[in-house]
């Protein structure tokens, strides 16, 4: 997986975005070691200052904790990652409905013709 | 240890009746990678080689470490000077044996396996080297110290796109965690995301010195372009040729 990271918006935070993707779709899977913030900063090409940051913010989350021999671990807890993955579709289908309400759809015939078009 | 490696106060320079820099006050901290940004002739290079010895402010005072720059805080700055120093008949090799005499710190087998990862034949002399491997050996060179202080004045200047990328690794999987690097640059969009702060020098003078992201979080836009959108439309205040 590559990292993108724009201008316009703060690198930490795109970090942490993109950290927690990774997270909710299991490239890093629940219970394993993350690696350390080096490897990781090196990957990305980024300040290790900075990833620290997004990495902390990884575990203010919850999605992360840190292990004070192992490094970082990501969350077993299956609750946490539900609910983060739910909040990650909420706004995909905000742009969804957002997209359709400017074609003029009212969100209840935007989820009518999405479940016709599924069909 | 105090607090700040880096501390001027008052600094100044002038060469003969031009002020290169003027009243220059600045705190840079430890573990930091700094950027020193700004067009041609704003004292980019004064600055560094004022924190290296090499020059005497006119008036006011410069520490490194606490200390006044001199013998002492040579030992702990790692300076990458803009132009080569180096004879064209040594070999790699020679200067790495060279910079072992000079520095304590300076460790040979990591400059050998640095050399190694950046492609450059450590027996190779310098004089069939092609300019962007001669800037390779001079990175290694400074970056195999285990320096408090990087001073790196234009490192990526001579080099294209691709070795860029691959120098700003090597100063980022390479430099001493407690140390900090003050790189010197005005191709920023290049160095950005590596970068903790950046410092912006216009005609001698300090004119902002922040994070990387609170700049980005407050401005909305990237370092670059606000560079850009600082330094436009200074050429035209003149007015007419």
């Amino acid at each position: 997986m590559e990292w993108k990271l724009t201008d316009d918006r703060p690198i930490w935070l795109q970090l942490t975005e993109q950290m927690t993707r990774r997270i909710i779709t299991g490239v890093y899977p629940p219970g394993s070691r993350l690696p350390s913030v080096r490897e990781l900063a090196a990957e990305a090409g980024v300040n290790p200052n900075t990833m620290q940051r997004a990495l902390a913010q990884l575990e203010q989350d919850g999605l992360a904790k840190a292990d004070r021999t192992a490094g970082r671990m990501v969350t077993q807890d299956t609750a946490v990652l539900e609910d983060v993955r739910r909040a990650q579709a909420r706004v995909v289908m905000d742009q969804y409905f957002n997209a359709m309400a400017e074609l003029g759809y009212s969100p209840a015939e935007a989820a009518e013709l999405l479940k016709e078009e599924k069909e | 240890m105090s607090e700040n490696l880096i501390a001027c106060r008052g600094l100044s320079k002038a060469y003969g009746r031009k002020a290169a820099l003027s009243g220059v006050d600045l705190e840079v901290g430890r573990g930091r990678i700094v950027g020193l940004l700004g067009p041609n002739g704003s004292g980019k290079t004064t600055l560094i080689k004022l924190m290296c010895g090499l020059l005497q402010p006119t008036t006011g005072q410069i520490e490194i470490g606490g200390l006044p720059v001199g013998t002492e805080t040579k030992a702990m700055v790692s300076y990458l000077p803009d132009r080569m120093y180096f004879a064209n008949w040594m070999r790699a090799v020679d200067l790495f044996d060279l910079f072992r005499d000079f520095y304590r710190d300076f460790d040979y087998e990591k400059a050998i396996a640095m050399c190694r990862s950046l492609g450059v034949e450590p027996h190779d002399r310098l004089k069939t080297m092609s300019k962007g491997t001669k800037e390779k050996v001079q990175l290694v060179l400074v970056m195999a110290r285990k320096a408090q202080l990087y001073l790196l004045d234009e490192p990526i200047a001579g080099v294209d796109p691709a070795a860029r990328d691959f120098i700003l690794h090597t100063i980022l999987t390479n430099y001493n965690e407690e140390g900090t690097v003050l790189i010197s640059t005005h191709l920023i969009s290049d160095i950005e995301k590596v970068l903790d702060e950046a410092i912006f020098l216009k005609t001698g003078k300090v004119m902002l010195h922040e994070t990387v992201d609170h700049i980005r979080e407050t401005q909305g836009k990237s370092v670059d372009a606000l560079f850009r959108e600082i330094f436009r439309a200074q050429t035209l205040e003149g007015g007419e040729f």
